[in-house]
């Protein structure tokens, strides 16, 4: 979508704690089509990252191939960026996470970029526990290739072309369960209500998190006969609890009813609130989780919200021991051996 | 039938062990060619192992040279066949006048009838079943009395073994005592039985110096150690796999941090070969030092990802530990055949930096070299080594390390830099004539220098373009960068006989072509050259430019190395004559002696042609 952003803005706009409007964490104009999902994703991150009060330029977003991959250019300006080659984003940014533990990591992909093409990255970024969130950009169709089924698409779904998929969908969300991922979610691109605490709680969530983001494509897969359309999607979604994202120093003035709602503690003294639906089960439960998509599932609908959460697990950097100082600052003095070592190895070797 | 003469040499002969893989042979074979070395003689050993983990057969092949040719020479002067599987191989292929030596345990089949061999049968069965009761003891102490009997059939010093016993057992010291009666074992029997009947002596000498026996792919991790490297990303496979083993071993010993525990390195074995170059892009994008290992059918996979490192210009250091392609080949033979899929890997125009390791050492320094050529050029290096090189032990001078060394990070703006910048910078404007512009790494400042990374079309500040003309502007760019490669890799060794022959070599080609290269300078006037990096230096322009006929040795069937020279060079390929090994096997010095001298004859170049 090609406009001219207009400069104007409030003069009563203001700033965050760290002294950043929200316009320091915007990008390019985006190229999309006008009233793609995606763009209102880029827009819930960039609320996300305004609230939280992060430096934009400790940043790091990441992504593959596809439409989806393109959007880290609209969002976040000030950051790195890297738009990596098809499907491969997630060895990318444990790369990347390897050298610096210390940057948050925001991967976008899309589904044929993960359910297709970067399956095994997926499975395996997932298994590995990477400090990161994982975004995916879900409209169940190839844009950039004009409209050709995905991974995604679910059986007896039409896009533009009006032929139903004959092959059985990939639930990305169960996927990451399976593989034991600590955080799932799952929302839609058209609820920023829901989208916005989602991210928040992924980027404070101190391991993978996933988050499975319905993004109509307006030019080829928004029709009637299309379960990631924007009418099918907003007729047939089954949100779990509400969750609320309470920032450390805030005071919790929500009043929750009795007995509703479980409060997290995050690692930096941060909390997640979810309020529960009536139907909600324990979302510390994988086994429950599961049961509950496919619940859901076969009443035809989809589930959102936070499906899964785990804040115990650690992650790439804990389960290989690394050190607390970011491998890429370390100089010869912490890395070079030196030559009295290499006399010892020399002298050990004839 | 003329009686053919019992092999007699003093420090110059080849031993091949036939062993079943699985069996233990390997640090019994180790122990002795490991003997040898310590009595200051020049030994080289080639481990020839089969695609399998136990079962199958393996022979080990230790070259004993006191003039100190380490190549291959063809050819084995003595057998020591305890494999049944492989005997009548083994036995039909000893030279006439070689020595066999069996299990005489059992008879030898009626079908041995050689009569221009010796035998020297040791019934090492019955020797381990008369002293041992536990399975696994005679197994093993077999291929010890084997060694033992061989000592004494050499002459050799019997101190070395125990000497070498004890310091292999320093930690589990109950070991060295039946080690060494096993030894004695043999030792005795070939005393008592088989007195004076082996011409073949290896005798003391003080040859080695201060040299070291080391595997190329040990000395490639600790470079990587020393070099700096804290990302590897990397998956298994032969015969790359022991160069991340080494770097996982010496970060062990060197990479943990004292006072916490924590590593200084992070080595993560990935889903693939993809992953694994993914995973070192993306830290060295992000500012550290990281590396794969691979071969052949990694080289392949990573090809997409080697073109990305090109065309946004991040670092990449790879070490391709070339083996017998294509596809899966022969994964345990050895073979220098990846270097165009190397040079030139992935779709549209694309180039990388080779390097070329000859031994041990060198694979330490152009490890160390690739990882300051990879940052200053932001762009992939691949280290060219093979599995001749990479696993088996070679001997060679001491790796050395100068402390006042500084890593050259290449152009990395800082904080600083970036602020006190007088125009705008340009993640892709060459501002300064080298062709290599300079780069910003994640989180370094929070208003200047970042910039968004593609693999798509870009203008010198990074945006995406799909202008043919500023596209165009880039693409010329890398050649100049190319241009400046070409003085930045380690320049070519010249050696001159000033004539219009030449002779180009590479590699593990070190070996066989320094003897045969000898043996045809007693008759012909011959310039040689040996390249070590890729793109090619004015070194290498011009010696091919200085000579009629240039005689290029490889270990391929396509003469890639040739390819790369006409290609790069515009030269006439009808100058160069190439002379090609691709059995698997480590090319050897007869073999070019006898391809060169045939070409000379059919070019009418006679012996000692001119004065010189």
């Amino acid at each position: 979508m090609t406009f001219i952003r207009p400069n104007f803005r409030h003069p009563e706009n203001h700033t965050n704690e760290i002294g950043y409007s929200i316009k320091n964490y915007e990008g390019a104009l985006s190229t999309l089509c006008a009233g793609c999902g995606h763009d209102s994703i880029s827009a819930a991150i960039i609320k996300s990252c305004f609230e939280l009060n992060l430096e934009p330029h400790k940043i790091a977003k990441i992504s593959g191939i596809g439409c989806s991959s393109k959007t880290p250019t609209y969002f976040l300006g000030k950051a790195h960026g890297f738009n990596s080659v098809h499907g491969r984003m997630p060895s990318v940014t444990t790369g990347a996470n390897m050298a610096n533990r210390d940057l948050l990591y925001i991967g976008v992909s899309g589904d044929g970029d993960t359910a297709s093409i970067g399956m095994g990255q997926f499975a395996h970024v997932v298994r590995r526990n990477l400090n990161m969130v994982y975004l995916v950009m879900n409209n169940g169709c190839y844009g950039l290739t004009k409209g050709q089924d995905s991974a995604t698409a679910d059986k007896g779904s039409a896009g533009k072309k009006g032929v139903p998929s004959v092959f059985d969908s990939i639930d990305l969300c169960q996927l990451a369960l399976q593989l034991g991922a600590g955080m799932v979610a799952r929302s839609f691109s058209g609820d920023k209500q829901q989208l916005v605490p989602l991210i928040k709680a992924a980027i404070k969530h101190p391991g993978f998190a996933f988050i499975d983001v319905i993004s109509p494509c307006v030019t080829f897969n928004n029709t009637p006969a299309s379960t990631k359309g924007y009418e099918w999607v907003r007729d047939h979604l089954e949100a779990t609890g509400t969750i609320d994202f309470i920032p450390e120093k805030s005071e919790i003035t929500i009043d929750y009813p009795a007995g509703s709602s479980r409060q997290v503690q995050l690692h930096d003294g941060s909390e997640l609130v979810l309020q529960k639906n009536a139907n909600d089960y324990d979302l510390s439960s994988r086994k429950a989780a599961m049961n509950r998509i496919e619940s859901v599932k076969e009443a035809g609908n989809i589930l959102t919200g936070l499906i899964y959460h785990n804040e115990n697990q650690g992650d790439t950097h804990a389960s290989i021991n690394t050190t607390q100082r970011p491998l890429n600052a370390l100089t010869e003095a912490d890395l070079c051996p030196g030559s009295a070592v290499l006399e010892q190895l020399n002298a050990g070797l004839r | 039938m003329s009686q053919t003469q019992p092999l007699a040499a003093t420090n110059d002969l080849v031993i091949r062990f036939a062993n079943v893989n699985g069996s233990g042979s390997a640090s019994a074979n180790n122990l002795f060619s490991k003997a040898v070395f310590r009595l200051g003689v020049p030994v080289s050993s080639k481990n020839i192992f089969p695609s399998n983990i136990q079962g199958l057969p393996t022979w080990f092949e230790v070259r004993v040279n006191e003039q100190g040719y380490l190549g291959r020479r063809g050819g084995y002067d003595f057998v020591v066949a305890v494999n049944g599987q492989t005997m009548v191989r083994d036995y039909q292929e000893l030279l006439p006048g070689g020595y066999f030596f069996y299990d005489s345990s059992k008879r030898l089949p009626d079908t041995f009838q050689r009569q221009d061999i010796t035998l020297i049968g040791i019934p090492l069965t019955d020797i381990c079943n008369a002293n041992y009761t536990e399975p696994r003891l005679r197994q093993i102490f077999k291929n010890i009395i084997y060694v033992g009997a061989l000592a004494y059939l050499f002459e050799m010093d019997f101190t070395v073994f125990e000497d070498s016993i004890k310091s292999q057992f320093a930690k589990k010291a109950k070991l060295i005592e039946p080690n060494i009666q096993a030894l004695r074992l043999g030792y005795d029997y070939a005393a008592q039985h088989h007195a004076d009947c082996c011409g073949l002596n290896i005798h003391r000498r003080d040859l080695n110096g201060d040299q070291i026996l080391m595997e190329g792919n040990a000395a490639a991790g600790l470079g990587a150690v020393y070099a700096g490297a804290t990302v590897a990303g990397w998956y298994p496979i032969t015969p790359s796999t022991s160069v991340v083993e080494a770097f996982e071993k010496y970060c062990q010993a060197y990479r943990v941090d004292a006072a916490t525990g924590t590593n200084k390195f992070a080595i993560l074995q990935a889903e693939d070969e993809l992953a694994a170059i993914g995973i070192v892009i993306g830290a060295s994008w992000n500012g550290a030092r990281a590396f794969t290992a691979t071969s052949g059918p990694g080289v392949s996979l990573m090809s997409e990802f080697l073109g990305l490192a090109y065309f946004s210009e991040i670092p990449v250091m790879l070490m391709d530990i070339q083996r017998t392609g294509p596809s899966t080949g022969m994964p345990t033979r050895t073979q220098q055949s990846d270097l165009l899929a190397a040079a030139y890997a992935s779709h549209g125009d694309t180039k990388h930096v080779l390097l070329f390791p000859a031994n041990p050492k060198e694979c330490f320094e152009l490890t160390v070299a690739g990882f300051d050529l990879a940052d200053r050029l932001q762009t992939p290096v691949i280290l060219m080594s093979d599995l001749d090189l990479g696993m088996n032990v070679h001997q060679c001078d001491p790796i050395e390390w100068d402390d006042a060394r500084r890593y050259d990070r290449g152009k990395v703006l800082n904080q600083q830099q970036l602020d006190d910048l007088p125009e705008r910078w340009g993640r892709y404007l060459d501002v300064d004539g080298d062709g290599i512009p300079y780069r910003t790494i994640p989180g370094t400042h929070p208003e200047k220098g970042a910039y968004f990374t593609r693999g798509s079309s870009h203008d010198e500040y990074a945006a995406y373009t799909e202008d043919g003309t500023v596209y165009a502007r880039g693409m010329q760019r890398l050649l100049v960068k190319w241009d400046t490669a070409k003085r930045l890799v380690p320049a070519a060794e010249v050696s001159g006989q000033n004539s219009r022959i030449g002779v180009v070599y590479f590699g593990t080609s070190q070996y066989a072509a320094q003897e045969a290269l000898d043996q045809l300078r007693t008759q012909h006037r011959l310039d040689s050259m040996r390249i070590k990096g890729f793109p090619f230096g004015q070194e290498v322009a011009e010696f091919m430019a200085a000579h009629d006929t240039v005689f290029v040795i490889e270990q391929n069937r396509d003469a890639q190395m040739k390819t790369l020279l006409v290609n790069e060079l515009d030269l006439d390929p009808q100058v160069m004559v190439p002379v090609l090994n691709i059995d698997g096997m480590p090319i050897t010095a007869s073999f070019l002696v006898a391809e060169i001298e045939q070409h000379l004859e059919s070019l009418s170049i006679h012996p000692k042609p001119q004065e010189a």
